[in-house]
């Protein structure tokens, strides 16, 4: 990376210009922040709410006043659309967080520093994890995970007699979350662990380390900046399978529960689970489309930003 | 080395015993009560707790559980709470077979489409061509299956009348074209890439190199030399591809009818059949722990470089 480092560019610069010469990734990520920012002002930029419907006007084209269409209770499609973008966002966003970052990183920097039993027990249970069949699990986790999280939250309603926490949909984010945790952290642990074990014996280190620094400050200043880079790569490709699982758990009904919007239980409320999908293709193509190409597109992008950001960051390759 | 295959094959049955605890503790706390299910509306205390007597529901957890797996070993996973009096092992064995031929089949077709364009990539490497396919390649790798299988139902089967819509009747059968292509073509995308990736890389080695340089023709080189090593990274997919048996065709299979493992593994979900579920991810993980294990001798076999620690 240091030879095509001629201006002495600041990393993060450095990082923005190599990026900025990839077109395709460049029009990616523009593709996924606009999407991402429709999702975030979803409730500024959605010209009804989720659940109105208009009974006078189901099944209808697109027209002024629904440039989607309406689908088969008179909603707006757009407006689906725009409100389904919001759950991606919130489940992606908080997906990555939790199982990415938090676990992910986390237990990957403990493990390939302490390595020893801790790290045996981590990557025991990795291996574990990792040894259902994937969608399985994540069905098996959601449908047994719901009735006992909503029986909580009605307690804590009862309890602090409070209400609307119900209601807000976060039941259903919080099943999807903990649904996908066991899956989405594995990868970006072991990738931590074995950097972590490639740089633990560099000499910076281990110098680090007999001039009396802590542990906690070896981590931070030394270790993390050098795991940064593989953690973003991992992260971009998790994110488009994260989205994707939500939108199958959500279409078998298991995911976000009607009336709250979701790309996937759209498509099943359209398509009534892909029984009368071909019959929607052919008669309402837009109820169908508009949903799959929003998936379509964010899990396209996701690959081509993973790629650009394996072709930039691997420094192996330069 | 061979240490290192004793360690996995002593790890495998403690591996499969945590397996089979998991799914046992989330069917035995999840929700829904086996034996309200089968009393319906005939439900009293006193016949509920002779059933549950009768059925060891009554043991302590570990008890079960022992006896769960002592009887799985065996083959024999109980009964179906839903479909009464049907043994689990002959429920799931016809639709496992379903599957697996749906499977093997998409698989063929994902090798076939795939293989000869990430080699077409690699060799044009540098050039625009090389992007051109890898760019291709996504565009079908992200393609949901959500519109792959209405779209392709309505071309093939409705528009140009070739295949019937849905259905199933095994592997010579035309119904399996269109599933067969939904679940082979996000694949293909998949071994473009690997063996593009690999291609490249085995391209820029030095034997490449010295046999070029030799005088060896550019046909030899890319098919004797090149190509062949480039097919081992082929081997370790195919056991991601068996994970696809349990779950990977699921939504093909219930968007074409299709009678295999994914739709039962749904329909037990929805109706609360625990003993079927239980069966299905402990078969499925099975499975995927033996071939990891025997893809992974396997690979040592052909690529002697590996090193198993």
């Amino acid at each position: 990376m240091m030879n095509n480092n001629p201006k002495n560019l600041s990393s993060t610069k450095l990082f923005f210009s190599n990026f900025s010469r990839k077109k395709l990734g460049v029009i990616c990520a523009i593709l996924v922040i606009t999407i991402y920012l429709v999702g975030i002002f979803a409730p500024f930029l959605a010209p009804y709410d989720y659940s109105d419907t208009n009974l006078l006007k189901t099944q209808a084209g697109p027209d002024f006043e629904n440039i989607l269409g309406t689908d088969r209770l008179g909603r707006d499609i757009l407006s689906r659309v725009i409100w389904g973008i919001q759950t991606t966002v919130i489940v992606t966003i908080t997906g990555l967080l939790t199982g990415s970052l938090i676990l992910g990183l986390f237990l990957g920097l403990l493990a390939g520093y302490y390595r020893g039993i801790f790290d045996f027990i981590v990557m025991r249970t990795g291996e574990l994890v990792s040894s259902f069949p994937d969608i399985l699990l994540i069905i098996l986790l959601a449908s047994t995970l719901r009735p006992r999280i909503t029986n909580i939250f009605y307690s804590i309603e009862d309890n602090l007699n409070i209400s609307g926490l119900v209601s807000s949909g976060i039941i259903d984010y919080l099943v999807i979350g903990i649904a996908l945790l066991p899956l989405s952290w594995f990868g970006t642990m072991r990738l931590i662990r074995a950097q972590v074990f490639s740089i633990r014996n560099i000499d910076y280190v281990q110098s680090a380390r007999t001039s009396g620094a802590s542990t906690f400050r070896i981590v931070t200043r030394h270790v993390l900046p050098n795991v940064i880079a593989p953690l973003i790569v991992t992260a971009t490709f998790g994110l488009g399978a994260v989205a994707l699982s939500e939108v199958i758990l959500s279409f078998f009904g298991l995911g976000v529960q009607p009336p709250r919007p979701s790309l996937g239980a759209m498509l099943a409320d359209v398509s009534g689970r892909g029984g009368s999908s071909v019959s929607v293709l052919k008669s309402h193509p837009e109820q169908l489309l508009s949903p799959i190409i929003i998936i379509w597109v964010m899990i396209f992008c996701w690959n081509i930003i993973g790629d650009a950001l394996t072709d930039i960051l691997n420094p192996r390759k330069n | 080395m061979l240490n290192y295959i004793l360690r996995r094959i002593f790890w495998m049955p403690i591996l499969l015993l945590l397996v089979s605890l998991i799914v046992f503790f989330l069917g035995v706390y999840g929700p829904g009560d086996p034996v309200e299910v089968q009393l319906g509306n005939n439900y009293d205390e006193q016949s509920a707790n002779r059933i549950r007597e009768k059925m060891g529901l009554n043991d302590p957890f570990f008890i079960q559980w022992a006896n769960y797996v002592a009887n799985a070993v065996t083959g024999d996973f109980g009964e179906s709470y839903v479909f009464k009096n049907r043994a689990v092992s002959e429920l799931l064995l016809p639709k496992l077979i379903v599957s697996a031929k749906l499977n093997i089949i998409s698989f063929v077709i994902a090798l076939i489409i795939g293989i000869p364009m990430g080699f077409y990539a690699a060799i044009n490497y540098g050039s625009p061509k090389d992007p051109l396919v890898v760019i291709f390649a996504l565009i079908f790798y992200a393609m949901p299956v959500f519109f792959t299988a209405p779209f392709l139902i309505l071309i093939f089967a409705l528009q140009l009348d070739l295949v019937p819509v849905s259905g199933w009747g095994g592997i010579f059968d035309k119904r399996i074209i269109l599933p067969a292509l939904t679940v082979g073509i996000p694949g293909a995308a998949v071994f473009v890439r690997l063996i593009r990736t690999s291609m490249i890389e085995v391209l820029d080695t030095d034997y490449i190199k010295l046999a070029r340089a030799k005088g060896v023709s550019r046909n030899m080189v890319l098919w004797k030399h090149a190509f062949r090593n480039a097919l081992l990274p082929v081997v370790t997919i195919m056991g991601f591809s068996l994970a696809g048996l349990f779950g990977g065709s699921l939504i093909v299979e219930i968007l074409f009818g299709i009678p295999g493992i994914g739709r039962i593994s749904l329909d037990s979900v929805y109706s609360r059949d625990y003993p079927v579920i239980m069966a299905i991810v402990l078969i499925g993980s099975s499975a995927l722990v033996i071939a990891n294990l025997i893809i992974d001798f396997i690979y040592t076999l052909i690529d002697p470089r590996i090193d198993m620690e």
